[in-house]
């Protein structure tokens, strides 16, 4: 009976939603190189941390995989020239999330072979962890999930504590975007290299990759490549949002809650994305750093959707041209259509934390119409049974309807929201709650700091 | 591909479907055939009835929106279901002119007070009939046979009481159409008052007299089941509160079977199913945990069998979904979800 049950909980966790998950349209598309774009606009600030300090001077010179902005302190990383050319300025650009960022504006060589020159090879088996971590930091990898935080950072161990599984998550629970599902496809050695970087530098002894069952091939072509002795399975879990939030994830994969405001690595686990990780066990040895990525285009009437491969700093417009969206696509959205941010301009670049560019004509995009009116709450309880996190959307919605923000947190966990979004997805009078969520951690974080 | 076509907006960027005015609307649909029964069951009475709670409901939420100068709020469907909900739970024979104050009082003192749709706390077809049970106490209990000859030709003579004016006696008139063994006492008051008790069958069909819209219970149950299956509704409200009606009525059964009782008549007879399907679980008023849904179920269940059973009405499901809704803010209070990750109380 209990076997039962188990077997039962197994591979998943309570609450989510089912979106409809779009990914017909790229998930049978390899990986395609898009043509370099005559410029790129390189922001020093790909990662969460400390911004990179710019080390190049307008009108110098960089060649491909050259360090052209250096960490400043720990956390931070790197950022490399993703092609030859020419600095052709350094200073405030548009970016994803509105502000304008410092960046640093390549003008790429034309004619240029585009082959990457700078390197450091090394075997990682042989360095001690202290090395192996800087020369994670040295690759410059920030999450590519999309939080994009410093790789190193995650996998060095906080003193006092000791990791025993490491958890690669294959999850890639947001609809349309399919560029991890064709990373494990095709780059499965990629993969199980950079896992087995990861273990050696987190001292784990196993790993497990967590799948959605709905890339069951993924999970194949993994289990395939794997050696013998490789302390490494593959497990599927139920197709369902937001299973690739690392709680959720471990929840379905081990049966084990992250303590509330901790972390992973408070219960010995370490969790890193499968595109970080193959990126990682390609970079690594060679002593690279992160210069391209894996980005899925897609939406409504987009012809050419597909997973291409190219230069961080790609403009979103020099993509669009390329892929020949010209018609009245009214929103840009970089990211996933769950968590994702709608673009203010087309003269954004990808980021290390850019998985998918999505194309939409606004009405024919939603699930239902996302402009229709919003009604009072009903207490109807579905933004309660959708919260991955257990919260209490609803009464905090209240609240937050009458700005009574500090006792949201006080009393209702608003800090234990991820902002998945599924509250609002499921809203039928059309409440934006994670929205008053996300107004509400903002207004608290700055009275903290008055205070 | 000009800058103006952006359209800028905070993620998520998808939406389910389902909106209020769709799951209203779907309730509304599940509400039809069982005013299509009541019809076919008592006649046109009962078709005046349905369209004079309905008018009432929405001329007053309409008038509440136009003295708060707020935009018309008819179109979410709500005011409409308690209007039919109303009127399902009234005599057949209701004076229309009470009918018509009940659907008043139902949404200005059951809904306008509170602000509107979604800040009621209380069921405004409950309310409505609740206000109408206190100020008409005799027209309220005063019951139509089923199927009487005549029923599409005629008006029941209560039907058009002139306003203000009290229903005449029709009591001899119940006598003349009583035909076939149908009565207009209900299951309930015959059972109360006269211990005599009604087949499971007819109950479970509905071919007993009773409020308009509350005697089938297999018809009710199959609406029910249609928004159950639609996602529109919570079926674990109706479940608690059966589990309830049952384990109450089971227990006092089991002490004196002559005196009160069995659950299976408890189940089907008065307006359980149709308060229980339609009415417990409007969302406003119910609790939003699964836990609180249980405690809410649990209560109503067991209130409806104590009224039934001792209070002076024959008739128990209305004043216990009124308490539930009463208590809804308390539970929510006491039922808040356990946060994921948060230490688990140990035992």
């Amino acid at each position: 009976m209990l076997a039962l049950f188990e077997k039962f909980r197994k591979g998943r966790f309570s609450h989510g939603i089912h979106p409809r998950y779009h990914k017909d349209a790229t998930q049978g598309k390899a990986i395609q190189r898009l043509a370099f774009p005559p410029r790129l606009i390189v922001p020093v600030a790909q990662h969460i941390g400390a911004p990179a300090k710019p080390v190049v001077n307008v009108g110098q010179e960089v060649l491909r995989g050259q360090i052209i902005a250096e960490a400043d302190g720990f956390m931070s990383v790197p950022v490399h020239a993703p092609a030859t050319g020419v600095v052709s300025s350094i200073g405030l650009m548009p970016s994803a999330a509105g502000p304008k960022v410092l960046s640093i504006v390549i003008d790429v060589y034309k004619a240029s072979s585009q082959y990457v020159l700078y390197g450091n090879p090394v075997e990682p088996e042989t360095l001690d962890h202290d090395e192996l971590i800087q020369r994670v930091q040295a690759t410059g990898m920030a999450g590519l999930g999309g939080a994009a935080f410093p790789s190193h950072v995650k996998l060095r161990i906080p003193h006092g504590k000791t990791a025993h599984t490491l958890v690669v998550n294959g999850c890639e629970c947001e609809p349309y975007l399919t560029c991890d599902h064709r990373v494990m496809l095709e780059q499965p050695q990629d993969l199980l290299q950079g896992i087995r970087y990861a273990l050696h530098i987190t001292g784990a002894k196993r790993a497990i990759v967590g799948i959605e069952d709905n890339k069951a091939d993924a999970a194949t072509a993994i289990k395939a490549a794997l050696k013998p002795d490789d302390p490494i399975t593959v497990e599927l879990v139920e197709t369902k949002y937001p299973q690739g939030a690392e709680k959720m994830l471990l929840k379905s994969l081990l049966g084990v809650e992250v303590p509330a405001g901790g972390l992973p690595i408070d219960i010995g686990i370490v969790v890193n994305n499968v595109g970080t990780l193959a990126q990682l066990g390609k970079l690594l040895p060679k002593g690279e750093g992160l210069i391209e990525r894996v980005v899925t285009v897609t939406g409504t009437n987009v012809a050419k959707a597909g997973n291409y491969l190219m230069p961080i700093g790609t403009p979103v417009r020099f993509i669009l041209e390329q892929l020949g969206i010209t018609a009245d696509h009214e929103k840009v959205i970089l990211g996933g259509p769950m968590m994702g941010m709608s673009l203010p301009s087309l003269d954004v670049p990808i980021t290390k934390g850019t998985s998918g560019l999505l194309v939409f004509q606004e009405r024919t995009f939603l699930e239902g119409e996302n402009d229709t009116a919003v009604f009072p709450c009903i207490k109807c309880s579905r933004c309660v049974d959708a919260c991955p996190m257990h919260l209490n959307p609803a009464q905090m919605g209240w609240l937050a309807g009458k700005r009574h923000y500090a006792e949201m947190e006080s009393d209702f966990h608003l800090n234990s929201c991820f902002e998945c979004g599924c509250c609002s997805f499921v809203c039928p009078s059309n409440i934006p709650l994670v929205q008053y969520f996300r107004i509400a951690k903002a207004v608290n974080r700055e009275q903290k700091g008055k205070a | 591909m000009s800058k103006k076509h952006i359209v800028l907006h905070t993620a998520p960027h998808v939406k389910k479907p389902q909106d209020v005015p769709t799951i209203m609307r779907n309730v509304v649909y599940a509400l039809l055939p069982i005013v299509a029964f009541a019809v076919y069951q008592f006649g046109i009475s009962v078709l005046a009835l349905v369209i004079v709670t309905t008018l009432a409901c929405l001329g007053t939420e309409r008038f509440f929106n136009w003295m708060g100068n707020k935009p018309s709020s008819l179109s979410d469907w709500s005011s409409t279901i308690s209007g039919i909900l109303l009127a399902l739970t009234l005599p057949p024979g209701f004076p229309l002119w009470m009918a018509a104050v009940a659907g008043i009082a139902g949404i200005a003192i059951g809904k306008a007070v509170f602000g509107g749709i979604g800040y009621n706390v209380f069921n405004p077809a409950l309310v409505g009939r609740a206000f109408v049970q206190a100020a008409f106490p005799v027209a309220i209990t005063t019951w139509t046979p089923a199927f009487f000859t005549g029923r599409f030709s005629e008006f029941v003579p209560s039907s058009l009481t002139a306003p203000f004016m009290m229903p005449p006696e029709t009591a001899e008139w119940v006598k003349q159409v009583a035909v076939d063994g149908f009565t207009g006492a209900t299951p309930l008051s015959l059972h109360k008052f006269q211990h005599l008790a009604t087949s499971p069958m007819e109950l479970f069909t509905g071919t007993v007299a009773g409020s308009a819209g509350e005697t089938s219970a297999l018809l009710i149950l199959v609406c029910g089941l249609y928004l159950v299956i639609r996602k529109m509704m919570n079926w674990q409200i109706p479940a608690w509160i059966f589990v309830g009606v049952v384990v109450t009525s089971g227990v006092l059964y089991l002490i004196n079977p002559d005196k009160y009782a069995d659950p299976v008549f408890m189940l089907f007879s008065g307006g359980l199913m149709l308060g229980a399907m339609f009415m417990a679980s409007d969302m406003v008023g119910s609790p939003l945990t699964p836990k609180g849904v249980m405690i809410y179920g649990l209560l109503i269940g067991f209130l409806t069998v104590l009224i039934r059973q001792f209070g002076s009405l024959s008739e128990g499901i209305m004043y216990a979904i009124l308490l539930g809704n009463a208590a809804t803010p308390l539970i929510d209070t006491w039922t808040q979800p356990r946060l994921f990750g948060a230490r688990r109380k140990s035992a």
